[in-house]
């Protein structure tokens, strides 16, 4: 069993329609110091797997309604919630996506860093820890190359500029040396250049701490440089599980294909096709593969539930194109 | 040309410490003149109203106190603000009615605002059943008149400072409540409060560590400017004559008491209405003045 394992989780969102059922037997297995990059366009359910995970679904009205979530072999949804509360805090962290409202505007960088590490490990926040608390904070806040870090430290969110309040967000993710890291489209609201360096930074220290990482993102450049496996997501179900090499070299599963054409080329050439249709309505989806009324190659049989089909080493598909016959 | 060369001291890296920069809040502040104002008035009405005793001319004025000669003097040399039906300073019993009028602003907020944070916030933050049920009394409390209400009680209850506060105190939380639960809902979606529940932090750290500090800006506006309000409703109950009790100088009273002789000898019923504007108008300037600077905090 791998480190983190999620099994056939099924979320339901309750609206004033109905039920949604937005994940639709998701499989995840992250294992330990390996890193896997999660895509898909927006609205796919890449972030409330990310949530269901930690356990921070907005209830109601996301629920889950199925499936197991394993860590380190221990099954993190029927743990007494102490327990399951010592497992987010210490083992696995988040890093968010938008750094200007992850921070609390209200409290400075110091203290917000010293409620993780009292929430971490509850010696630390006695009084006598105080001490060791401030360089383990300001140890971390070096570790992500902020300059100057006892300024920061001092300094409240506003105070700080958008690249800078990000480090500080992987800084706290790092600071109770988790074994997984969940990364929710880190750098997003950023621009480019400090995009780039703050993902760099992320990818050095998981390498170093040999940490799992789930980094959900859009961008497939970033997927193909930091993760060594990539899950592909489309409308609440993964249709391709594959090695990033192999699944740059060969995208298989069609909305895979069709995703990846979607990047436009730096070679020039006209600009990319994109997908024909719009993600189904969950309210009422397709029978069998959701993404069958947007696809090329549909066919009779794609009315029924569709498999996983292993192909290759460590690769699923499921996609009845690659039915063994 | 030499005059720029040599070192630059580099202050020493100081030590870690905590602290706020109010510098900048306070700046702020300062450079609002309305704000200034405000807070201005609200410290000499405060300081006054402490330091009754010493300040006034004729603190014996302040109880009950005859002194026929002096019936009805116009404001003058010796009763700046003119005497009253019984020969009494106004600017005294103005000073001493101060006291009632904070008094009771401190009373009603102290016994309803907490109350109406607490459950604004457990409204925003638990949502659900607890939502339905907070924000449903919350809203039939808004329906009651709140001066109604008080009326009713203070005319049930015997006619003091204490009832009158219990009278005001019973409804005005519903404001806190309604404004609290707003900001809690909207702030529930921040992802900071996501992030200290994946760090394992209980409701009680969220409520009272995450949530409320957020809210304090809002709460200090708030209370600023229902500081005023109270003292308005509180002398409207003594005017009615379910207030302070004579001869305890108010200013709902003391004005009731001079509309009898409207409009010869206006100063009695001028003079506190003068007051009571004043110390209304202190605390919203200092309220709005406040909320400039926390919005600009907050920008």
């Amino acid at each position: 069993m791998k480190l983190l394992q999620v099994e056939h989780l099924d979320v339901t969102l309750t609206t004033e329609r109905g039920a949604a059922r937005v994940l639709d037997d998701v499989n995840i297995a992250v294992g330990a110091g390996e890193r896997v990059g999660l895509v898909g366009e927006s609205g796919c359910g890449k972030s409330l797997t990310l949530r269901a995970i930690l356990d921070i679904l907005r209830t109601p009205p996301a629920r889950v309604t199925a499936g197991r979530i394993w860590f380190d072999g221990q099954d993190t949804r029927v743990l007494p919630a102490v327990e399951r509360e010592a497992l987010r805090g210490r083992e696995m962290a988040m890093v968010f996506q938008d750094p200007m409202t992850a921070l609390n505007p209200v409290f400075s960088v110091a203290t917000q860093m010293g409620d993780v590490l009292r929430w971490g490990d509850r010696r630390a926040g006695t009084r006598r820890g105080r001490i060791a608390r401030c360089a383990r904070i300001r140890d971390a806040l070096d570790r992500v190359r902020l300059p100057d870090p006892d300024r920061v430290m001092r300094a409240y969110p506003s105070m700080l500029s958008g690249g800078m309040r990000q480090r500080v967000l992987i800084a706290m993710a790092l600071l109770n040396a988790p074994r997984v890291l969940l990364a929710d489209e880190p750098g997003t609201a950023l621009d480019v250049t400090t995009q780039d360096e703050v993902l760099r930074l992320l990818n050095d220290l998981v390498q170093a701490d040999g940490l799992a990482l789930l980094l959900v993102t859009h961008n497939l450049g970033v997927v193909r440089g930091m993760t060594d496996r990539v899950l592909v997501m489309y409308s609440g179900g993964i249709v391709e599980t594959a090695p990033t090499a192999a699944i740059f070299a060969e995208p298989l599963h069609p909305y895979t294909r069709a995703l990846f054409d979607c990047v436009p080329k730096l070679t020039g050439g006209a600009l990319p096709k994109g997908i024909d249709g719009v993600v189904p309505d969950y309210l009422d989806p397709p029978p069998g593969c959701r993404f069958a009324p947007r696809c090329r190659h549909r066919m009779p049989v794609c009315d029924t539930p569709v498999p996983r089909f292993p192909v290759g080493p460590d690769r699923e598909v499921a996609c009845f194109l690659y039915r063994p016959t | 040309m030499s005059a720029v060369t040599g070192t630059v001291a580099i202050p020493a890296t100081p030590r870690v410490a905590v602290r706020r920069p109010r510098g900048f809040a306070w700046q702020r502040f300062r450079r609002s003149p309305t704000a200034v104002a405000g807070a201005v008035i609200v410290t000499l009405v405060v300081l006054a109203a402490l330091l009754a005793p010493w300040i006034t001319p004729y603190p014996a004025a302040a109880g009950a106190f005859v002194d026929f000669k002096a019936r009805h003097l116009p404001p003058g040399a010796a009763h700046w603000l003119g005497t009253d039906g019984v020969g009494r300073d106004l600017l005294t019993r103005i000073v001493f009615a101060y006291r009632a009028s904070l008094l009771l602003a401190v009373g009603v907020l102290a016994l309803s605002v907490p109350f109406g944070v607490a459950l604004g916030l457990c409204a925003g933050y638990f949502r659900g059943a607890v939502e339905t049920v907070v924000m449903g009394v919350t809203d039939i409390a808004l329906a009651i008149p709140p001066l109604l209400l008080a009326l009713a009680v203070t005319s049930i209850l015997s006619p003091d400072l204490v009832n009158m506060m219990i009278a005001l105190a019973v409804l005005w939380w519903t404001w806190h409540t309604r404004l609290i639960f707003n900001i809690v809902r909207s702030l529930s979606g921040e992802d900071y409060i996501d992030a200290s529940r994946v760090i394992g932090a209980g409701p009680l750290h969220i409520l009272l560590r995450e949530l409320l500090p957020n809210c304090v800006s809002a709460i200090v506006v708030k209370l600023s400017l229902d500081a005023g309000f109270v003292i308005l409703v509180g002398a409207s109950l003594s005017y009615l004559g379910l207030g302070v009790r004579p001869p305890t100088p108010d200013l709902g009273s003391m004005i009731q008491a001079g509309t009898a002789y409207l409009p010869g000898r206006w100063w009695e019923a001028v003079m506190p209405c003068g007051a009571l504007f004043l110390v209304i108008l202190g605390f919203n300037l200092l309220g709005d003045g406040l909320r400039d600077v926390f919005d600009a905090e907050a920008r």
